[in-house]
């Protein structure tokens, strides 16, 4: 190959490349030379055979300089000085006209919470390519009226090192791994499918187990019957019951974006200036907490090097936090919360969730559903999206019941709610003691970059949400 | 540049049939980016960016495996390499997966689609096009905020090479402008944005122009309400028509034909619009968003009439659903160097319709006119349509108060059947549709 490039082992800890990171960050606020060695694969088995086995890798580094309000970044996947010295150019551009004061670095933390193995090669490929044709065989065996299966898994490794100036160093190794099957079932004319899926930051191992794998593929096949009989989804505004898990999406999309420290300190969110106020009804607790064990949202440090923690956003309905990463924490006059995080090399930090739920409440689940007079009982969620100025969002079920006189009664169709995030947080009026966070499988995508993350409640009952079917 | 990614292509392929692998196909692309947000006035952010990536695909018979890497090492080459063709080795076999006959890939003209401009954009150009938008957009009544103007400049080579001869680059460029903007305050905040993404610097209108029309977009939507639940005509924005375009070419896409995922699965042939409505995805526009000279397969770029007369004649294929399905492919390969073929649109709209956008509203007693949409609320299998929107009421054929916190719901297949274009088309984006019509939708509000 013609194309020169030096390897990504040890070339920060040549002195040319450290002076230079130095050079750059002279005068700024913050910043950082970030590099990344990445390793990915996706396997994918449809329509009874396996079209996609995929294997990447990637390597780069992102520089940054950070002065007030103003960032300049430059990246490559070329470790070269040369490219080094196009992405300082870059960078520099924030230092025009202003001077800043080197900020203190993160806290050290020895905390590692997940494997540094790398799950690709733990496991041979044949095994992989086995295991999802079991996985398809199983399926289409368990339920004559199995017409489709979609399984695969994907894992990725990715080792990132953070040099600062004066040569302080942070590195992190972070594996994940996701296994999915979607079925489609058809019957009398009729086709409709469901799905499970789960993953995290650990190794394949747990998917070699039979029972784990076939209990993913009876919950798909489960959740396919169930919209079989499907009717279609009311229009109109009804109390709302919201399963345990998953569904957390809601709180997500409705509370979480808009607390995100960027979004109030620009003035975009439909939460700013009521820190310190009742925004949601008593008994809601909400928390971001980056250091559980082996999650899918979970990181030992941020893409700054700030260990993760445990951040109350919401505590018995008072805003009480923000969600931060070391530029908007700075500006605002507050700590980093460990969720400065990037998609990788390519992108710039920004403050991002990991994982992030609703605690228990006092109601049993079977008691908040006994409640709804006339309502629907929503289980499982596609996704949702928020317009975090406005405060409106929508989330989208895939799984949901009528509810008449506490009775759950017929499946519905998919239907979108949609909702006011700061109103909709008043109007929940029951909260169940079975909080949960989904099982790993959930993707957040703001400003064009995507992250991993857990979302999490018990079962809620909210009052008079819109609902969007079309009956 | 591009005799160096040739060359790079040519030698990968020799070494991985070299290797073991029976065919193989590849994939490089290289680009170079900046890009600058602007916000009061003063540099928020400023990114240059600079990325090379390699697919490999190798064959061993009908089975296949991809490898990709950022890393261009001898030794990382060859050990991926070895790794393609080992994996391959083991797949499952997969009967419809291959590169494209020699004679397919053979037969190109030599096309210019003008995707490449040389225009430098200097820091300090750039900087001032966000500005000058956010300025215009500042001076628009109602606006209270910015929330950033930005403008971006890239250029980049695509390479594409097969073992049975196929060897060809092309070299693009891209220029943009765009904006996002607040109106109002405290509880009634609205934000909207505009931009506009283009090959030639030229192309781009005045970044004032794309700025002033965020902040108008903003002003007007303040003060939105639901309004009550209704069964009523629904008018779709040509900013949000385009995605039931896009909706219903996810349906015709090969993958979700022979997988048996689409509503429209069984309807080739068949009217699936009203016989006035035309489709066409033309991959060869000049200067076109989604243009290509060649697909991800190296068949070369054509004009596809999916929808003639509101009649369903062709899916969007690729090699390997082409050959499931028993058809031609229809060059609509789509292809990262990371990810396997998979047919997209490229260049896709509806035609114009022949009456204005006033007339297709004159007689709407009540109705709703959706500017924004929000959520994935789509069912591929079933057709199944439930989105949140925003927009105004339309009440005797006029636009007049602000709506937001809605759902418009209904079944594709239905609504596509239902659906009236107006004679309003323009290409701005990679898939454009006029404002259409479609009566008897449920909006769900208060």
């Amino acid at each position: 190959m013609n194309l020169e490039r030096q390897a990504f082992e040890g070339w920060s800890e040549r002195e040319e490349i450290s002076r230079k990171v130095d050079t750059v960050l002279n005068g700024a606020d913050d910043g950082e030379l970030y590099m990344q060695k990445s390793q990915s694969e996706a396997m994918s088995f449809v329509d009874g055979r396996l079209n996609t086995s995929s294997f990447n890798t990637d390597q780069g580094f992102g520089l940054r300089t950070v002065c007030g309000e103003q960032v300049g970044y430059g990246h490559s996947n070329e470790f070269s000085e040369s490219a080094l010295d196009r992405a300082a150019d870059a960078a520099s551009v924030a230092k025009k006209g202003v001077s800043g004061t080197w900020d203190v670095s993160p806290a050290r933390s020895n905390k590692q919470l997940y494997t540094q193995d790398n799950p690709i090669d733990l496991v041979p490929f044949e095994t992989k390519a086995k295991l999802l044709e079991q996985v398809n065989a199983y399926a289409r065996a368990k339920d004559p009226r199995v017409v489709q299966v979609q399984t695969g898994i994907n894992a990725s490794w990715s080792d990132i090192e953070i040099l600062r100036a004066g040569g302080e160093r942070f590195h992190d190794i972070r594996p994940m791994v996701q296994f999915r099957v979607q079925v489609v079932m058809a019957e009398n004319e009729r086709h409709e499918s469901g799905m499970s899926g789960s993953g995290g930051r650990f190794s394949y191992d747990r998917y070699l187990d039979e029972e784990i794998w076939q209990a993913e593929v009876e919950e798909a096949i489960r959740m396919a019957s169930v919209n079989l009989t499907s009717k279609p989804a009311p229009a109109g505004v009804l109390d709302v019951v919201l399963g345990s898990g998953w569904p957390g999406v809601m709180l997500h999309e409705a509370v979480g974006h808009g607390l995100e420290g960027d979004a109030i300190r620009k003035g975009m969110s439909a939460f700013c200036g009521k820190m310190g106020e009742q925004v949601a009804a008593k008994g809601v607790t909400i928390v971001d907490q980056g250091d559980m064990d082996d999650l899918r949202g979970s990181l030992s440090i941020d893409d700054e090097g700030t260990p993760s923690e445990r951040t109350v956003l919401i505590e018995d309905g008072i805003l009480t936090g923000l969600m931060q990463d070391r530029q908007n924490a700075r500006l605002m006059g507050k700590k980093p919360t460990g969720n400065g995080r990037r998609q990788s090399y390519a992108h710039l930090p920004m403050p991002r969730m990991t994982n992030t739920y609703m605690e228990n409440g006092t109601s049993e689940p079977a008691e908040i559903l006994k409640s709804v007079e006339d309502g629907i009982y929503a289980v499982n969620f596609g996704g949702g999206q928020v317009d975090i100025t406005s405060g409106n969002f929508v989330f989208s079920c895939t799984e949901a019941y009528r509810v008449r006189n506490g009775e759950q009664q017929e499946a519905i169709k998919g239907a979108t709610l949609i909702g006011n995030g700061p109103e909709a947080m008043r109007r929940v009026s029951m909260i169940g003691n079975d909080s949960a966070l989904d099982a790993g499988i959930a993707v957040c995508g703001k400003s064009g970059q995507s992250v991993p993350v857990c979302v999490g409640q018990p079962t809620l009952r909210m009052d008079q949400i819109t609902v969007g079917g079309t009956n | 540049m591009t005799q160096l990614q040739l060359d790079i292509l040519d030698d990968l392929l020799k070494r991985t049939k070299k290797a073991g692998a029976d065919s193989a196909d590849a994939m490089l692309m290289s680009s170079k980016s900046s890009n600058f947000e602007c916000r009061n006035g003063k540099v928020e952010t400023s990114t240059r960016s600079e990325n090379i990536t390699l697919g490999l695909r190798a064959f061993v018979g009908h089975r296949s495996s991809i490898v990709s890497t950022a890393e261009f090492g001898d030794d990382v080459i060859n050990s991926l390499i070895d790794r393609a063709v080992a994996t391959a080795k083991m797949a499952p076999e997969d009967p419809y997966t291959g590169i494209m006959p020699t004679v397919a890939v053979a037969d190109h003209d030599e096309v210019d689609l003008d995707l490449y401009d040389n225009s430098e954009l200097t820091v300090d150009a750039s900087f001032e096009m966000a500005k000058a938008a956010e300025t215009a957009a500042l001076e628009v009544a109602g606006v209270t905020k910015s929330g950033g103007c930005g403008s971006n400049s890239s250029n980049g080579v695509v390479a594409v090479a097969t073992t049975n001869g196929f060897l060809k680059s092309y070299q693009f460029s891209s220029f943009g402008i765009g904006g996002s903007m607040v109106a109002g305050d405290g509880t009634e905040m609205e934000t909207d944005f505009d931009f506009r993404q283009m090959h030639h610097l030229a192309d781009l209108p005045d970044p004032a122009e794309i700025g002033r029309s965020a902040g108008l977009r903003a002003a007007k939507a303040v003060g939105g309400r639901p309004i009550k639940t209704c069964k009523v005509p629904v008018v779709y924005d040509p900013r949000v028509s385009g995605g039931l375009v896009d909706h219903f070419a996810s349906a015709i896409n090969g993958m979700a034909v022979v997988r048996g995922t689409s509503f429209l699965k069984e309807m080739m042939g068949k009217q699936v619009f009203a016989s006035e409505i035309q489709i066409i995805d033309d991959q060869a526009m000049k200067r076109g968003p989604g243009s290509r000279p060649f697909d991800g397969e190296g068949m070369q770029s054509r004009r596809l009439e999916l929808v003639e007369n509101g009649t369903l004649q062709s899916w969007l294929l690729d090699g390997a659903t082409a050959r499931q399905l028993g058809l031609e492919t229809t060059a609509s390969a789509r292809r990262s160097p990371s990810a396997p073929p998979g047919p997209g649109s490229s260049n896709l709209y509806m035609a114009a319709g022949s009456v204005s956008p006033e007339e297709l509203i004159a007689d709407i007693e009540y109705g709703f006119y959706a500017t924004g949409m929000i959520g994935e609320g789509i069912n591929p299998i079933t057709g199944d349509y439930s989105r949140g929107a925003n927009g105004f009421l339309i009440e005797k054929g006029e636009l007049t108060k602000p709506v937001k916190g809605v759902t418009i719901a209904g079944n594709l297949k239905d609504m596509f059947g239902r659906l009236i274009p107006a004679n309003d088309l323009e290409f701005i984006h990679a898939t454009n549709a006029p404002t259409v019509r479609i009566d008897e939708m449920m909006v769900a509000g208060e």
